[in-house]
């Protein structure tokens, strides 16, 4: 851990993380105005001034507040998300290297479709049939996106079962589930740890990316996304409503990506730079 | 050589079935086509549904219309949009040169920077201009592609006014959007091209060709890029379909004609054939892509034939 406060990687990373953390959890203390709240006056009002610190977007409504709540949306999205992921990947992926067979084949064809298919026009065909909405992104996220930890753990789950210290314990009589768990499970988390760290970075973008295009999160919630398309449409006259929002987005996923590179150079010295 | 070309092709078939599977499936899961095509209008008798189902062929089973698409897929034949009547084959050729011609110009551009960036860092290792790169392809890397595209917008466009801000009016259109994918792009890259090269640097063949007095600049490029690149050619054919993925997105933001708006398009009016008809041509140029990198390294390192 002292190490870990002298790596500038780490440091910046979980300030920065913390930072956007704090925002979501006590925005309505921290945000100076009502994010919602439309004001005549404001409309369009310029940054760097008392009342409006950031400005205001077109129908005069505060964007500092409306970025300080539009936290709670980029870290549930990017939280939830992967967590899922992640949970359903790992145990598909451990029972499928732990036995192989037919679980195993279709999991390795599905991770081939998984790969040459991008998940925006994924994202775009589930989403043109059940609608927009946070929690559908998250779902089409799970949905999509498990199969990236299956395939890591599956990998793991192989190398892992043919070492001696798991030979021994199923030698000794040790239940399948055992060996899985306690095991196999707990030396295979590594690499899971790294992708979801990265994991949480990109679909911050992602759910961002299809916000902006109207695909993702409700447009009444403030969202990063949702802001910076309404500040495409504006550009010409206030630059200020599109690139507040797109700096919190980069911060944040900034905060993730430095602290999975943190995580990958120090659980994996071969990757390391 | 032929062996394994003939697996990746046949594993290629398989990524298409399982793609196009899945999308007549999601799509067909959105409700009736015929109630559709009503949409606005006054509400149609069921006489009138049970003709648009049978000319559509949507009262057939799922498998049955799923093979008939298959095979008009063959023919080139996508089907017909239900918003404009006209062949959603015709749509899709119409665009496709937008949507390629600016993934190809990005994938361009990201190599033209990410290539001397790279090797400037791992020649540099652990000096400032290594730390530099390090840094900024990291913030780049954290860059929402649309965000990037704006503020480009913004600088170049809004301000300096040296661009065309949007739309598709000759070359000068295409710096923008290609600039925007492609330096997000060349971030990831940069990176790997540091990496790789740092592996190759310290091989014995190139420690014997730096004993033999070859000059370094000739030491790198010609004897350790080539093999560096290698890890980078599979790797860009692996970005192939993240990179569509940013097209269709930054289309939006520079009102680019391509694909991906012509998809979005398709959503907001439930057309639902030509949703299916773009997303079907992209996933297969994506597959076909993939395919021709395999192959070319393959060809470039001789060890993979036998993997």
């Amino acid at each position: 851990m002292r190490r870990a406060l002298h790596d500038p990687s780490f440091v910046i990373g979980a300030v920065l993380i913390l930072g956007v953390v704090a925002c979501a959890v006590f925005a309505p203390a921290l945000a100076p105005h009502e994010p919602g709240l439309a004001t005549l006056r404001s409309r369009l009002a310029t940054p760097f001034s008392a009342t409006h610190v950031l400005g205001a977007d077109a129908i005069g409504r505060d964007i500092l507040s409306r970025i300080i709540f539009g936290a709670r949306v980029s870290l549930t999205v990017g939280v939830v998300s992967v967590a899922l992921a992640m949970l359903i990947g790992t145990l598909i992926g451990l029972v499928a290297g732990y036995f192989g067979g037919l679980l195993d084949t279709l999991l390795m064809r599905l991770a081939d479709i998984q790969l040459s298919f991008p998940f925006i026009l994924l994202a775009i065909t589930v989403i043109a049939v059940i609608g927009p909405g946070m929690w559908k992104v998250i779902f089409v996220m799970a949905l999509t996106q498990w199969v990236q930890y299956a395939r890591i753990v599956r990998g793991q789950t192989l190398s892992l079962k043919e070492r001696e210290f798991v030979q021994a314990a199923s030698g000794l009589g040790a239940s399948h589930a055992r060996v899985m768990f306690q095991h196999i499970l707990l030396n295979a988390l590594t690499p899971v740890t790294v992708l979801a760290t990265l994991g949480i970075a990109n679909n911050i973008l992602l759910e961002a990316g299809l916000t902006f295009l109207g695909l993702g999160v409700d447009p009444t919630i403030p969202s990063w996304g949702g802001m910076l398309a309404d500040g495409r449409n504006y550009i010409e006259r206030a630059w200020w409503v599109a690139t507040f929002p797109g700096l919190a987005i980069t911060v944040t996923v900034l905060g993730f990506n430095l602290l999975g590179d943190w995580l990958r150079d120090r659980l994996d010295p071969r990757t390391s730079t | 050589m032929v062996a394994f070309l003939l697996r990746r092709a046949i594993q290629s078939l398989f990524v298409l079935v399982g793609i196009t599977l899945f999308v007549s499936f999601t799509i067909r899961l959105s409700g009736d086509p015929a109630v559709a095509m009503f949409q606005g209008a006054s509400a149609p008798t069921a006489e009138q549904l049970t003709t648009i189902r049978a000319r559509l062929g949507t009262d057939r089973p799922f498998m049955e219309q799923y093979l008939a698409f298959l095979g008009s897929l063959l023919r080139g034949d996508l089907g017909t949009s239900f918003r404009t009547g006209a062949p959603v084959a015709d749509a899709v050729a119409q665009r496709f040169p937008a949507t390629v011609g600016l993934a190809l110009t990005s994938l361009l551009v990201s190599l033209v920077i990410a290539i001397p960036l790279g090797v400037l860092a791992a020649r540099r290792r652990g000096r400032p201009a290594d730390f530099v790169v390090r840094v900024v392809s990291l913030v780049g890397l954290s860059f929402p592609n649309f965000w990037l595209g704006i503020m480009l917008i913004l600088v170049f466009g809004v301000y300096l006014r040296w661009l065309p801000p949007s739309g598709y009016e000759g070359p000068a259109s295409l710096v923008l959007p290609s600039l925007t994918l492609g330096l997000i792009l060349a971030s990831t890259t940069t990176r790997l091209v540091r990496s790789a090269l740092l592996d190759v640097l310290g091989e014995q063949y190139v420690v014997t060709a730096r004993a033999k007095g070859i000059r370094e600049h000739r030491v790198v490029y010609r004897h350790a890029l080539r093999t560096a690149l290698i890890p980078v050619v599979t790797f860009v054919g692996l970005q192939i379909g993240g990179l569509i993925g940013g097209v269709v997105i930054v289309e939006q933001v520079f009102a680019w004609p391509g694909l991906g708006s012509l998809a979005l398009n398709a959503i907001s009016f439930r057309d639902y054939p030509m949703l299916q008809g773009t997303i079907t041509v992209l996933a297969v140029f994506i597959a076909a892509i993939n395919l021709v990198v395999d192959t070319s390294y393959a060809l470039l390192d001789p060890r993979i034939r036998y993997a």
